[in-house]
């Protein structure tokens, strides 16, 4: 399909990056205000949508490779798995908090309650999700939108 | 040696997470060993089944050999917390799941190395691989779990996978088709169940199985959710009247997904069982009326209790399902749908048993806290539990028997079929095989276990025993009928070129047909050992409560 | 009686999901009945949470002495929801494919075709 006018474009422009920090910020802080992995990656997902809408589906697909696409969405479900599995070598249970109380990797950041290191693995755990939601949600509006080409390649 | 048998006892403590987790991780590697070689993933795939399949055993041979159960608490610490609430997720494996966990695995075994030759000359063979270990990951985890929620949750990964690939020949309309009633008749019953989860946490605020049994006092809500739940349950494993869905997906599948599809709706049917017998098991012979009315001068007294509802209810659905799955496989022509029509009949079986056993509760044993069957009772209970294992070995191989023939000649009528024993000979054994397991010929499997149901229930009533040996004959029928025209009989020519299946579907096939044979020359064996702990541990629902509760007193059950 | 007024909401979501699945032929509407009846067990779930005069059950910053709803709904919730997303694209995506092979969404034309092969 074909884009829309150069008004929605430009306005497109402005918002997009707005709602991507928002995004990101929903998942960072999943861990102490409501949100985390798939609530920030919906966010992200329905900001690459308002692109898809705003400039068409066949100027969007030139830019998106789509291997890296099923990439990024392997990366994502890997690193949460894997996050698991290390809590069966370092902490003796499979999905241990093996974090929780060590300073391995944070340190200091953020005060009082907020430091990231009262909470272990989850902060993690939430990048992981998030990354995989983005890219699983971005690939399914593509599908959706690939096929309205069906309709006018008939 | 200290070592090696420490790193045995940590594999085992661990084998319940690593069940499911070893799948999950397959699954998502998948698309990126894909990319390197397409045999290195396909061997990638089979060593991942394979090392699932070590960790089953491993951890069924300890349960049943010893009578105990297993509980993974994930993340570590106590199952409950210091106020009696259990928050944190378990799983809690004793000898029903262990017996279950076998036959998923035996069938998920069969299904991928089938799968290395059947769909060489598919497309878009990474996303099939990915799909079939999370249906398999999804099937261990609705069969091992200790939770309510998590069961629902493990359910919908099987299903949403188990869509996604009976529709994967995506250039056939039907295949689609079949995919598209399957998802929407699944998607009502799981969020039937998820409705009556609900209902069950609100009032005990607790999702944990164990907790649960302990708890709950069959007030009315209590019996809506029980409803809910067998209703949801049933529509996932193919009971009449929802079983519309059956004949479709089973027939337009791969046939090597069709084997994973029976593992799981089995498990559908497991989790029925596990539903009734533990979570309501203290409840089982609560009296819902008391009925006392004079009738021609003489007082009729009796009591309805919950045994005798559910078993009165379960055995008109499995007449209902045996009548129909045999009748309907009468006057079929497609090969995969005939065989499918023979499964729903084949499940009505089971359940046949299980309703005979649920009529035979007598009471409930306060010492050891487990519900006490009749002797034919029993004899129905493991009878019905025996068929699980044999009626999933059979149909499988029948389903992959017919995945060859289309494989080499690319029909599925059976009209159009024939002549093909002369160069399938391998394939005409098997065929031969799982004919006379289905029908229950000594000396296959299929004797063993039928002859149990029709001992006990004939106690019950003698009418279900003679439609059950009626029908069963029936089957017998139609399965002669297909095995002549499809296998005996002038060969065609356009035959000719028809070559043996490929060496890995036989293999696959092999497998199972020696599991059959070996299950029907010892009997015994297999029913003292593997049967009779999974029907004592289904029937002893005190030994799961008390596992999670140290403190479990059965004298609470006092009055209803 | 303005607290069961939830509890009314939910029956009435599903009952007219569920009717949308039985009497419609159109296969969007279908999917429309099913994403109905899921909302209506998420309002369900999230329903049970609710205890009188509580707030939201965020630890950080909140002030002592207030009751907090219960949060484990909140997660039920938010994983069935998740589910539900995936069963939409994935029905929706099989509409997509059934379109273009079929020309029709009518329930009762498809998958009718060589059914005795």
């Amino acid at each position: 399909m074909s884009g829309m006018s150069r008004i929605v474009k430009t306005v497109t422009n402005i918002t997009f990056p707005l709602v991507l920090i928002y995004g990101l910020y929903v998942i960072a802080h999943g861990h102490l205000t409501p949100g985390g992995g798939f609530q920030g990656g919906a966010v992200v997902a329905s900001g690459l949508a308002m692109i898809l809408v705003a400039y068409g589906s066949v100027w969007t697909m030139k830019k998106i490779n789509e291997k890296h696409l099923s990439a990024l969405e392997s990366l994502g479900a890997l690193g949460f798995i894997g996050l698991a599995f290390l809590g069966l070598i370092f902490g003796t249970w499979f999905f241990n908090n093996y974090l929780v109380g060590n300073e391995i990797l944070f340190g200091e950041i953020g005060r009082g309650a907020a430091n990231i290191y009262t909470a272990g693995v989850i902060p993690l755990m939430n990048f992981a999700v998030g990354l995989k939601v983005i890219a699983g949600l971005f690939a399914i509006v593509l599908v959706m939108a690939y096929a309205t080409r069906l309709k006018e390649g008939k | 040696m200290n070592g090696e048998l420490d790193l045995i006892a940590e594999m085992l403590k661990h084998s319940p997470a690593l069940i499911v987790a070893i799948p999950l991780l397959g699954a998502f590697l998948t698309p990126l060993i894909g990319k390197i070689n397409d045999k290195i993933r396909n061997a990638f795939a089979v060593f991942i089944v394979a090392l699932t399949s070590f960790f089953v055993f491993l951890l069924a041979n300890d349960i049943l050999s010893n009578g105990s159960i297993h509980t993974y608490v994930f993340g570590g610490g106590p199952a409950l917390t210091e106020g009696g609430f259990a928050v944190r997720i378990l799983f809690e494996v004793d000898g029903m799941n262990a017996f279950m966990a076998i036959i998923a695995s035996i069938l998920a075994l069969a299904g991928v190395i089938y799968s290395w030759a059947f769909m060489k000359e598919n497309t878009g063979l990474d996303k099939y691989y990915t799909l079939i270990l999370l249906m398999i990951a999804g099937m261990f985890g609705m069969i091992l779990t200790g939770d309510m929620f998590n069961f629902f949750v493990f359910l919908e990964i099987a299903s949403i996978s188990a869509c996604a690939l009976i529709a994967f020949r995506t250039n056939q309309g039907k295949a689609v088709d079949a995919g598209f009633k399957y998802i929407v008749i699944s998607a009502i019953g799981a969020l039937l169940i998820l409705f009556a989860i609900a209902l069950l946490y609100s009032q005990y605020n607790a999702l944990n199985m164990a907790v649960l049994a302990r708890e709950i006092q069959l007030t009315f809500l209590d019996k809506i959710a029980l409803a809910l739940l067998i209703a949801g349950l049933a529509m996932k494993a193919g009971i009449v009247p929802m079983h519309m869905w059956l004949p479709d997906a089973y027939g337009r599948a791969p046939a090597s997904v069709t084997i994973l599809l029976v593992g799981a709706t089995q498990a559908s049917l497991y989790g029925a069982l596990r539903m009734t017998s533990t979570l309501y098991g203290k409840n089982i012979i609560a009296v819902l009326k008391h009925v006392d009315f004079d009738l021609f001068g003489q007082s009729v007294v009796f009591d309805i209790t919950l045994n005798g509802v559910l078993g009165f209810i379960i055995l008109l659905l499995a007449i209902l399902t045996i009548f129909i799955g045999v009748l309907m496989a009468l006057k079929e022509t497609n090969f995969k749908r005939m065989i499918a029509f023979a499964a729903i009949a084949e499940i009505g079986y089971m359940i046949l048993a299980i309703g005979s056993a649920f009529l035979a509760v007598a009471s409930i044993d306060t010492v050891t806290s487990s519900a006490i069957l009749s002797q034919p009772g029993y004899m129905a209970l493991k009878g019905g539990i025996f068929h699980i294992l044999n009626d999933a070995l059979d149909i499988g191989l029948l389903f992959l028997v017919a995945g060859a023939i289309y494989y080499a000649t690319k029909e599925t009528s059976l009209n159009k079929l024939g002549g093909l024993a002369r160069n399938m000979k391998y394939t005409t054994i098997f065929f031969l095989i799982g004919l006379f397991a289905v029908a229950g010929m000594p000396p296959l499997n299929g004797f063993a276990s039928k002859i149990l149901i029709y001992e006990s229930t004939y106690q019950v009533n003698p009418i279900l025993s003679i439609i059950a040996i009626l029908c069963s004959i029936l089957l017998l029928a139609v399965f002669v009928k297909v095995f002549h025209s499809a296998f005996l009989g002038p060969k065609q020519e356009k035959f000719d070129n028809v070559k043996e299946a490929p060496k890995s579907m036989l293999i696959a096939m092999g497998i199972i047909a020696c599991l059959i044979i070996f299950i029907g020359l010892f009997p015994e064996y297999v029913l003292n050992n593997i049967v009779t702990p999974a029907a004592d541990a289904l029937v002893n629902f005190g030994n799961y409560i008390h596992e999670v509760d140290s403190n479990y007193v059965i004298s609470l059950i006092g009055g209803f | 009686m303005i607290y069961q007024i939830p509890y009314i909401a939910v029956v009435a979501l599903i009952l007219i999901g569920l009717y949308a699945i039985i009497f419609r032929r159109n296969l969007i509407k279908m999917v429309i009945g099913i994403t109905l009846i899921e909302s209506g067990v998420n309002l369900f779930l999230i329903t049970l949470a609710f205890q009188k005069d509580s707030t939201a059950p965020i630890y950080h910053g909140s002030e002592t002495g207030l009751t907090m709803s219960l949060p484990v709904p909140h997660a039920l919730t938010l994983t069935s929801i998740v589910i539900g997303v995936a069963v939409t694209a994935l029905m929706l995506t099989l509409v997509i494919h059934i379109y273009k092979h079929y020309q029709t969404l009518d329930a009762r034309k498809i998958g009718m075709e060589g059914d005795e092969e």
